[in-house]
């Protein structure tokens, strides 16, 4: 029905901006960690150094390992808030559940900054929730542990992916076909019966599309890690960061970015297979 | 469906949901108190009334500079993405082009990629070009990476569409120049109004791209960014509070201009005889 000129005209631009502002930098990336710097300069030098330092230098897996277990720590407590609320409001929220599903996306629209901001004055040492707790006397001096720790990051963090963990979850329960769970119960299955064996196992493409979510975001986080993680809350993306900063390596730091890149493409790849084989037809 | 499920009385659920939602609420809601405390942040309870941030922060300079680049650049980008995004959703769903399966893929990668990766990415392009950073290097990391939101939903807009409108269109004797701007792109009105709204809140409020792009010129995020590191003031919990609310007041809006348009659907659909 659309002549050819007009595929063209519609495909061409897309197509070459894509290809000149997202594939040639993506592409790019990709070539400079096969190079090098000497003296303070970049190189043109084709090699594999940068992957070999990476692997021989037990420091950038030991972040990449701290990292996986704050972005998994993160998709864990995401996923233990996000899916009883999604639940929730699917399946017991009654005339109220327009209301309630606005409630949670608000805060998806409200700046990423502000909501880690607010987490550094709860957090502080001398922040809100450590004045609170001296003015119920239920400590005496400020409690130091709560900033600055990989703790006070997957708390942020899990803050910021809750919402994001709870759409698809909530998008899959409700379309699970309301007389399928009503068969279950009238054939005599208890609540608990029925929620394991009907609806968990319904809403598992949608639990696992949330879990992506949350750990790909927080596997190349920088900022939460800078805000309120301190020193032992450094994660990989913290490394790229400074290695394209001050400590002025980029090919090396391309090279780890590579890896994330892997990481996230992988687990994408898997995701969507595993999401393809238990989704409901 | 409440009438026909059995919606049982859950107690306990019910107060988890509440627990979960003063977790989500909570720290916004702290925010928003500390930014009128004279004392600072920090210190309960809060005690001393006051609008001083508030006025402090409207004399404040850069906050107001920085704001201004913010606009320019979200308006900026909406423009750029959603023309992109645009034409992007008409060729993924009429056109057929060798590389297609992978246009998709690379369109919505910014999208899932932690923007650390695409903001570096871009670095690299704008060192390799010789370009120097600025806001207009933001403008355009900001409008590439954003045209994956674009495409999304407008693709899903032409998805829902009824095809038989634009044929009948191009039978009666109109152009496809004409077909598309009395039919199709009135069609998905609503779908570019919703994308370009949520265009511009996430480029108002984007950093892991900016961080790597910006120049001489703060955008918002970046200011506010640059003045934790020399320490807090209520000050930051006023602008906080600030964006807030407008965030709050384009979803608003937004879904004002939404039930008019589902109204005026079912209107049509009653006088539709």
């Amino acid at each position: 029905m659309f002549s050819r000129a007009y595929k063209t005209l519609v495909s061409l631009p897309p197509l070459l901006w894509v290809g000149l502002f997202l594939l040639l930098p993506y592409a790019l990336m990709f070539a400079h960690s096969f190079w090098a710097v000497k003296d303070g300069l970049l190189v043109h030098q084709w090699n594999l150094d940068n992957y070999h330092t990476l692997f021989a230098k037990p420091v950038y897996i030991e972040v990449l390992l701290r990292t996986m277990r704050i972005a998994a720590s993160v998709t864990f407590c995401s996923l233990l808030l996000g899916y009883p609320l999604a639940y929730y409001l699917s399946f017991h929220s009654g005339g109220r559940k327009e209301l309630l599903y606005q409630l949670v996306v608000v805060p998806l629209w409200v700046s990423y900054l502000v909501r880690g901001y607010a987490w550094k004055t709860i957090l502080g040492s001398e922040g809100v929730l450590n004045s609170f707790l001296q003015y119920l006397h239920l400590t005496h001096e400020p409690v130091s542990f709560l900033l600055y720790s990989p703790f006070a990051v997957v708390l942020m963090l899990t803050h910021i992916y809750t919402p994001f963990v709870f759409l698809p979850i909530y998008a899959a329960l409700e379309h699970i076909p309301r007389p399928l769970v009503e068969a279950s119960q009238d054939l005599g299955a208890s609540s608990t019966q029925t929620f394991l064996r009907v609806i968990l196992p319904l809403s598992l493409p949608g639990l696992i599309a949330g879990a992506t979510f949350a750990f790909v975001l927080s596997l190349g986080d920088f900022l939460a890690p800078l805000l309120v993680g301190g020193a032992s809350g450094t994660m990989i993306a913290n490394v790229v960061q400074s290695l394209f900063g001050a400590a002025y390596d980029w090919p090396l730091g391309a090279a780890i970015s590579v890896c994330i890149l892997f990481v996230v493409i992988s687990l994408l790849f898997l995701t969507e297979r595993l999401e393809k084989r238990w989704s409901f037809k | 469906m409440t009438a026909t499920s059995p919606t049982r009385r859950a107690p306990l659920l019910t107060l988890y949901a509440a627990c979960v939602f003063a977790f989500v609420y909570l720290p916004i809601i702290v925010l928003i108190l500390y930014s009128f405390n004279r004392d600072g942040v920090g210190g309960f309870p809060p005690r001393h009334f006051t609008f001083d941030w508030y006025r402090q922060l409207f004399a404040d300079g850069p906050i107001w500079d920085s704001v201004l680049n913010s606009l320019f650049v979200a308006a900026g980008s909406v423009v750029l993405s959603l023309t992109l995004g645009l034409l992007a959703a008409l060729a993924l769903d009429r056109a057929d082009f060798p590389g297609k399966a992978l246009f998709r893929r690379l369109v919505l990668l910014p999208l899932i990629l932690p923007g650390i990766i695409t903001g570096l990415s871009l670095l690299m392009f704008a060192v390799f070009a010789h370009v120097q950073l600025s806001l207009f290097t933001v403008f355009l990391g900001h409008g590439t990476a954003l045209i994956s939101v674009a495409t999304t939903e407008l693709f899903a807009g032409l998805q829902k569409m009824d095809r038989a409108q634009e044929e009948a269109s191009l039978d009666l004797g109109a152009t496809p120049w004409q077909t598309f701007w009395r039919v199709t792109l009135p069609n998905l009105k609503l779908s570019m109004i919703a994308a370009g709204l949520l265009i511009f809140t996430l480029s108002m409020d984007e950093i892991a791209v900016t961080f790597f792009l910006i120049g001489r010129d703060n955008t918002l995020p970046l200011e506010i960014w640059g003045r934790l590191r020399r320490g807090i003031t209520p000050e930051i919990n006023a602008v906080s509070t600030l964006i807030f609310a407008v965030s709050v007041a384009l979803i608003i809006i937004w879904y004002r201009v939404r039930t008019r348009g589902l109204g005026a659907e079912a209107q049509e659909l009653i006088e539709t005889p």
